[in-house]
């Protein structure tokens, strides 16, 4: 490490303003703060400061997605054993998911990591870290068979139009790997939706065996039979169909834990997106129209992307609320919603993620309305006081 | 009156009204005019060159026809004027359209009607033909009517080379057999909100290489 340290030593100068590299040197400085802490220190002023700065946030982050992430590896070979049904070791299954799993992960990093750092030269800004988790986040919301080009164009789409063009990390409205999946649930709805996508070999015309359907518990909710989809234990475990990252509601649950005990993810929005899903849910079970209705309400919890995305996808700080009050607001819209679009509208099976974008929108509104009720509130206050004085 | 000197017909003055509105002028890029029509018609190229060409008629014989009667109109009820002018253009472009090109009619439907509210015919009306003499009037709606048309041209273009991959009708990208290697078309781009991207874009890019048209702070 040390004899590391001292070779980046060396070749610093060259990369400082004035060096022969000047032009590079977000990128070197990147690469410097990424293997060690950035000897920068504030300068100006008196800046209160911690010792966890945006990138530790993020491999707080990225830790906490392992857990979904294994279990996606094991999940993909696991399906696709069980449909041409041979039997397979269970690291055998891990290692087959894994190997699918990896070129989603390398387009993914390779197409927004380029792009960040071709738009960080041209700017003169830092490179942020805002990409590592986004661009694990990408792979983990994807069918396994995603063609890679499709995915290398939604990471490009996301990171130019979902952020690069408000300012780049920390300026964006949406959040970048939803607006990712958004894109192309849009331009190719048929990669995205029905039920050959989700097992590595159908979407190619693999034999399966006599029976066996690789659609969504949310797939067949929407089309109905809601007796056939797997028991709840099942889908709390994660042995389903379903995108790679998003099947396992423990191990999301893991990766929850980790990230309210870290403080990194808000406890707030987690529960009040569950706590707006069961109350969807219950409403739903009061009419019971339909048997999709019918469905007991903390069901949708274990289906499909709920989990997921209230774990990982509300809680991103930049496209949130930010006042503690509106974090209870916005999560709960984001659970109704959700419920609300996968139930009413059998087109979007999947509620989630544009439950989530359209409460994104909305999050800036409701901090407003926050910050300006308790402006007033204080204002009453102040003028209470000034009069008992007077 | 005779020593009066008259403008050459071309004149440097002339000239620029017709090629300001197709660059640092832009209706929809830089004024962010007739945007709703720019994004209703620019799925395929036919019917977005027809709309290009009904804009710049319509915008362009107005401005004449008001022009030409600028000082009778009384100032109080000026924009009722304005409007029975465009909305008898209108009309004749839309019986027109439906006597000789049915099919872009049925495409274009209500859009063509709804020239009347497009933006850019007030705006110019308003700005320029309320002002200025029956010829410069012209060109000046000529340069507006082909700004919006240039526009809504490329957008369309990539938009029905992408999302349908033919041009005016052509399989272009059956022609070029990338189908066959994997390529599929992008269903988003026949989405109205992709037209918003790709005006955004433009709008970008042309900022990017016009720095005197980002505003200042």
């Amino acid at each position: 490490m040390n004899s590391l340290r001292k070779k980046i030593d060396k070749i610093k100068p060259n990369f400082q303003e004035g060096g022969k590299f000047e032009k590079l040197r977000s990128v070197f400085e990147g690469l410097e703060s990424f293997l060690f802490v950035s000897d920068r220190v504030t300068f100006k002023g008196s800046h209160v400061r911690d010792s966890i700065d945006l990138k530790r946030t993020m491999t707080v982050v990225i830790v906490a997605l392992l857990p979904a992430l294994l279990f996606g590896a094991y999940n993909v070979g696991l399906q696709h054993f069980r449909s041409i049904g041979a039997d397979a070791g269970i690291f055998h299954m891990f290692w087959f998911g894994f190997l699918k799993i990896l070129p989603l992960i390398i387009v993914s990093y390779s197409v927004g990591l380029g792009i960040e750092f071709i738009a960080a030269q041209i700017r003169g800004h830092e490179i942020n870290e805002g990409f590592l988790v986004t661009g694990l986040l990408i792979p983990l919301i994807m069918p396994v068979e995603i063609p890679l080009w499709m995915l290398a164009l939604a990471t490009a789409f996301a990171v130019i139009i979902g952020k690069e063009v408000f300012g780049g990390t920390g300026m964006n409205v949406f959040n970048p790997a939803l607006v990712a999946r958004a894109f192309l649930f849009f331009s190719y709805p048929a990669w995205m939706t029905g039920d050959k996508v989700w097992i590595e070999g159908l979407a190619k015309g693999q034999h399966v065996v006599d029976g066996f359907s690789g659609a969504t518990p949310l797939a067949l909710c929407a089309a109905g039979e809601t007796t056939k989809i797997p028991s709840f234990m099942d889908m709390f475990i994660g042995t389903i169909p379903g995108s790679i990252g998003e099947t396992s509601t423990l191990a999301i649950l893991i990766g929850a834990a980790i990230l309210i005990i870290t403080g990194i993810g808000s406890w707030k929005i987690i529960v009040s997106v569950f706590a707006g899903g069961l109350g969807m849910g219950l409403l739903f079970n009061a009419f019971s129209v339909n048997t999709y209705m019918e469905l007991p309400a903390y069901y949708h919890f274990v289906m499909g992307g709920f989990a997921f995305g209230a774990v990982f996808m509300a809680t991103d700080p930049v496209s949130g609320s930010q006042t503690e009050k509106g974090k209870w607001i916005y999560g709960f819209m984001i659970g109704v919603m959700s419920i609300l679009i996968r139930v009413i509208n059998p087109a979007y099976p999947e509620g989630v993620m544009l439950a989530i974008l359209l409460m994104n929108v909305f999050a800036p509104l409701i901090d407003y309305f926050i910050i300006q009720s308790s402006i007033k509130k204080r204002l009453k206050r102040a003028k209470i006081a000034t009069n008992i004085n007077s | 009156m005779s020593k009066v000197d008259r403008e050459p017909i071309f004149s440097a003055k002339n000239l620029k009204l017709f090629t300001a509105p197709l660059g640092k002028d832009n209706p929809i890029t830089v004024q962010v005019l007739g945007i709703c029509s720019a994004l209703a018609v620019t799925v395929k190229l036919k019917p977005a060159i027809v709309m290009a060409l009904s804009v710049t008629i319509v915008v362009a014989v107005s401005n004449v026809v008001i022009a030409a009667m600028r000082k009778y109109i009384p100032d109080r009820i000026r924009i009722i004027v304005q409007l029975v002018v465009i909305a008898t253009m209108v009309i004749l472009v839309d019986q027109f359209l439906k006597a000789y090109a049915f099919d872009v009619s049925k495409q274009l439907s209500v859009f063509v009607g709804l020239i009347i509210t497009n933006c850019i015919l007030m705006g110019r009306l308003e700005a320029f033909a309320m002002a200025n003499k029956p010829w410069p009037s012209f060109i000046d709606g000529l340069g507006n009517g082909a700004g919006y048309g240039i526009i809504l041209i490329v957008v369309a273009f990539f938009r029905e080379l992408l999302g349908s991959g033919t041009l005016f009708g052509y399989p272009v990208m059956e022609k070029l057999g990338i189908y066959t290697i994997g390529y599929q078309n992008n269903g988003m781009m026949i989405l109205p909100p992709m037209a918003l991207i790709g005006v955004g874009l433009i709008i970008w890019f042309q900022r990017s290489r016009n720095k005197s048209l980002i505003e200042k702070k």
